[in-house]
């Protein structure tokens, strides 16, 4: 128990020794409230193995976190623990607090349902059902019963507007999504996820199986997003994280080594091992 | 709501999955009572050791071992029939044809185990007997012979298909290290694929001498209706499926001891494919484990 | 010396390939001939009147019509009880009970159900439905008796076909909130619907070609009127061809072949229809 003041200490800590760092930063929120993401002591295990060690972390609303680090750091497990999406696999257990939106997401009473509506998720392969370009945005309103026509019509609408999908797909919503090129697929799961209004989004490598071109598009979509939503993104790709995060944490081997404002990461690093990764020595 | 919703559609799920369950210990009850309630009247003893079965006759005997002979025999045919043919198919499909017949032939091959057996033993009785009577004089119109000739037929893919598996799950490397020391493609199937295949196709022919023992009607059809304590294949025997179903067709009362009689004949049927089925089992998880 | 062992082997070689060669067809060929002869024998003798024909005691006016009236009912009903049980049974057991020892012992049960001799159910549906449930040798207590026969059957395809569909279909679903139930019923089960179907339907083509339990539960070779209702008694056509190819006429061994080629026109046309859904599914759909 003395063990979690101290590291939350040493988190306060770094946070006001970053202070120096972000000048042209205007507001800075201290406060427990004001953070979308809180974890603290975060253990998870799968059976014997160890995933993560004490996590403590806390993430920013309305801006895009980057997770990054080598295969196997643990940063996908985390990215996977804000909408319970470990709780399929056998053998996991997990041990101190996860809070999203004041709310400890690992208790009794949390509604896992609702949970994963509230955090959003777009995966490393783009995901389409094999159903039509509508019924892919409409999957999310329906299972909640959703039964207003118009209703959903308007939030497909709006949905692959967001993701500049809209003009593309307007004439042949029946089509399967199948058909689609893998980037608009990606903007489709996108838009999925964005039709049921989520909070959190979070993202595990989308761009990892596209072309530049719609990997650019997707870039460039998480600037208009992060003005509604809160953004965890994991990413194999410095330059990626570099260029669209505001936030960075360097895991390895199931450790968080290092977070900070994403330009301090990327031009000073504290840590060596950070340093070593980030100008690509390993990883 | 929403919870209670999920929580009754698993357990209605379970049910369902429960139902197998349920089968299993209605077939063990249901035979082990009425045979229970035989073997009140009938001693195990002479159950056992009879040498004769009549119990629709006025002088009962209650010996199992002629249905036990004419099922063994008949199967004994099938298997002589199957295994050979069987094993050729499938040490053939994976050593020497071609990817593109193999992909044909498979399927083709499983059509033989898709026709009903009464086609079957419409065959045996009026294609192969007759057949056989010019090449055997003397054999008689019902016979072993040709019933479990036909059973063999039916039981080829049983063998050919899972014994193929088997065969190809041998690593290639084993292969190629006997085509390099100068092995031909024959010596490399008998001396390093078949025996490290062994246990897969052990396997195959446990369980197509289990479904031999459990064929009925190609026995009922062919093989007579004489409960006879021969090894002859040439003249008429009765199997246990081929009594049971001999029995269902007349007009025996229930809870007379002649209805018992068709549990009996159906608990021994069971124990002899559990047993069979638990040895393929049991194999089968050993040899997985080696694999892995 | 040497060249010629190794000549001789050669010889071998090839002359084991020719046997592989015979050995692959012989069945096949013996099965062609069998029914080549069967429709030799039997296909002057398909009409209209041997269709609804009702049985008779003489072989030239004897049709096959309760018997296919019976094979129709049994058809149907065992469809009926035997698909949602084995679909919600393999679904429990692929996406519930993974593990655990109850699916351990349910995985294990089933594996041995399937090897039961078919004649084995026959005495279970004779004791358990025709007498217990007071069923009698109705319709209804032989389709129960086929249904629990072809069980394992549909649970092992349901299992198969759910087994591929890949997990990131579900995870999807999962990230938006849907429950397990929700997930399964509106992905899993539509992305694995092809695979099920197959393996239903191949396991209704064999409940199709079963006499022996049937004849155990009790149905009659002879009805002289079609089924009206699940509680009356039936034939089906099995047993009419293993009813006539018992009498020594020849006049009913040739209704019997005719018959035959009835049976099987139904077992490939099922067979044939479960192999073309199989194919259209797998290319339909690519992940």
């Amino acid at each position: 128990m003395n063990y979690r003041s101290e590291t939350q200490e040493l988190i306060m800590k770094k946070d006001t020794m970053d202070t120096p760092v972000e000048t042209n930063e205007t507001k800075k929120p201290k406060k427990d409230q004001e953070y979308k993401i809180i974890t603290r002591n975060l253990d998870v295990f799968y059976g014997e193995f160890q995933a993560l060690k004490n996590i403590n972390m806390k993430i920013l609303p309305y801006s895009v976190t980057a997770l990054i680090g080598p295969s196997g750091c643990g940063k996908s497990t985390y990215l996977r623990v804000f909408n319970r999406m470990n709780d399929y696999i056998d053998d996991f257990r997990i041990e101190g607090d996860v809070i999203v939106d004041r709310k400890n997401i690992y208790t009794e009473k949390i509604e896992i349902e609702q949970l994963r509506k509230d955090v959003g998720m777009v995966f490393q392969k783009p995901n389409p059902f094999p159903k039509t370009i509508f019924e892919n945005v409409a999957y999310g309103l329906r299972i909640q019963g959703v039964k207003d026509k118009h209703f959903i019509n308007e939030k497909v609408e709006s949905s692959l507007k967001q993701v500049t999908l809209w003009d593309e797909v307007k004439d042949n919503l029946k089509k399967n999504a199948l058909a689609l090129s893998g980037g608009q697929q990606q903007r489709l799961c996108i838009a999925r996820t964005l039709a049921v209004e989520p909070e959190v989004i979070l993202m595990d490598e989308p761009t990892s199986a596209l072309d530049p071109i719609s990997t650019g598009k997707i870039e460039e979509l998480l600037f208009d997003l992060k003005n509604e939503y809160t953004i965890v993104i994991v990413t194999h790709n410095m330059q990626q994280a570099a260029r669209v995060s505001d936030h960075t944490a360097f895991f390895y081997m199931g450790d968080l080594i290092e977070e900070g404002k994403t330009t301090q990461i990327f031009t000073k690093p504290s840590n060596k091992r950070t340093e070593n990764y980030i100008t690509g020595r390993f990883g | 709501m929403k919870k209670t919703k999920e929580v009754v559609i698993e357990k209605f799920l379970l049910f369902s999955a429960l139902i197998t369950i349920l089968t299993t210990i209605g077939i063990v009850l249901v035979l082990a009572i009425e045979a229970f309630k035989f073997f009140r009247e009938v001693s195990v003893f002479e159950f056992l050791t009879d040498t004769e079965w009549t119990p629709l006759f006025t002088k009962k005997r209650f010996g199992i071992l002629p249905l036990l002979s004419g099922t063994f025999l008949t199967s004994i045919i099938a298997i002589a029939v199957a295994l050979p043919i069987g094993l050729t198919i499938a040490i053939f499909l994976s050593e020497y044809a071609p990817r593109k017949f193999r992909e044909y032939i498979k399927p083709s091959l499983e059509m033989l185990a898709a026709v009903p057996t009464v086609v079957y033993g419409f065959f045996a009785l009026t294609v192969v007997t007759p057949f056989l009577q010019t090449i055997i004089p003397g054999m008689s119109g019902f016979n072993s012979l040709s019933a479990g000739i036909v059973m063999g037929i039916m039981i080829i893919p049983i063998i050919s298909s899972l014994s193929e598996d088997a065969l190809r799950a041998v690593p290639n490397s084993l292969r190629e290290a006997s085509y390099g020391m100068g092995s031909t493609r024959l010596q490399t199937a008998f001396k390093v694929t078949v025996p490290a295949a062994s246990s897969g196709i052990v396997v195959s022919i446990i369980l197509a001498i289990s479904r031999a023992i459990g064929e009925t009607m190609i026995v009922a059809i062919a093989a007579g209706q004489q409960p006879r304590l021969t090894m002859n294949p040439l003249v008429p025997v009765e199997t246990l499926t081929a009594y049971i179903v001999q029995v269902s067709l007349g007009d025996v009362p229930h809870n007379s001891l002649e209805y018992r009689t068709i549990f009996a004949a159906g608990i021994t049927l069971f124990i002899f494919t559990f047993i069979l089925n638990n040895i393929s089992h049991w194999i089968k998880n050993k040899y997985r484990e080696k694999y892995d | 010396m040497t060249s010629r062992k190794n000549r001789n082997n050669r010889l071998k070689d090839k002359i084991f390939s020719v046997w592989g060669i015979i050995s692959t067809l012989i069945g096949l060929i013996l099965l062609v001939i069998f029914i080549g002869d069967i429709i030799i024998e039997g296909i002057h003798r398909i009409d209209w009147d041997f269709l609804t024909g009702l049985p008779s005691r003489k072989p030239e006016i004897a049709g096959i019509f309760t018997a296919m009236m019976g094979t129709i009912w049994v058809l149907l009903l065992t469809a009926m009880i035997s698909f949602p049980i084995g679909v919600a049974a393999g679904v429990y057991l692929e996406e519930y009970g993974k593990k655990g020892r109850l699916s351990k012992l349910l995985e294990i049960n089933i594996s041995n159900l399937a090897g039961v001799p078919s004649i084995i159910y026959g005495l279970l549906g004779l004791e358990i439905f025709a007498r217990i449930m007071n069923l009698g040798s109705s319709i209804l207590a032989g389709s129960m008796t086929l249904a629990l026969l072809i069980l394992p059957i549909i649970i092992v395809a349901t299992r198969e076909s759910i087994k591929a569909v890949p997990s990131s279909l579900k995870d999807a679903s999962f990230a938006l909130g849907a429950t397990k139930w929700q997930t399964i019923y509106l992905q899993v089960l539509p992305a694995s619907f092809g695979g099920i179907l197959t393996g239903v339907i191949l396991a209704l083509s064999r409940a199709v070609g079963e006499a022996a339990p049937l004849i155990v539960v009790g149905a009659l070779a002879y009805v002289p009127f079609a089924p009206k209702t699940p509680m009356d008694e039936f034939s089906v056509l099995p047993i009419q061809i293993f009813n006539w190819i018992s009498r020594p006429q020849h006049g009913f061994i040739t209704n019997a072949a005719a018959a035959i080629i009835i049976l099987l026109v139904i077992t490939f046309a099922m067979n044939g229809v479960a192999i073309y859904l199989r194919n259209k599914w797998q290319k339909k759909i690519k992940w």
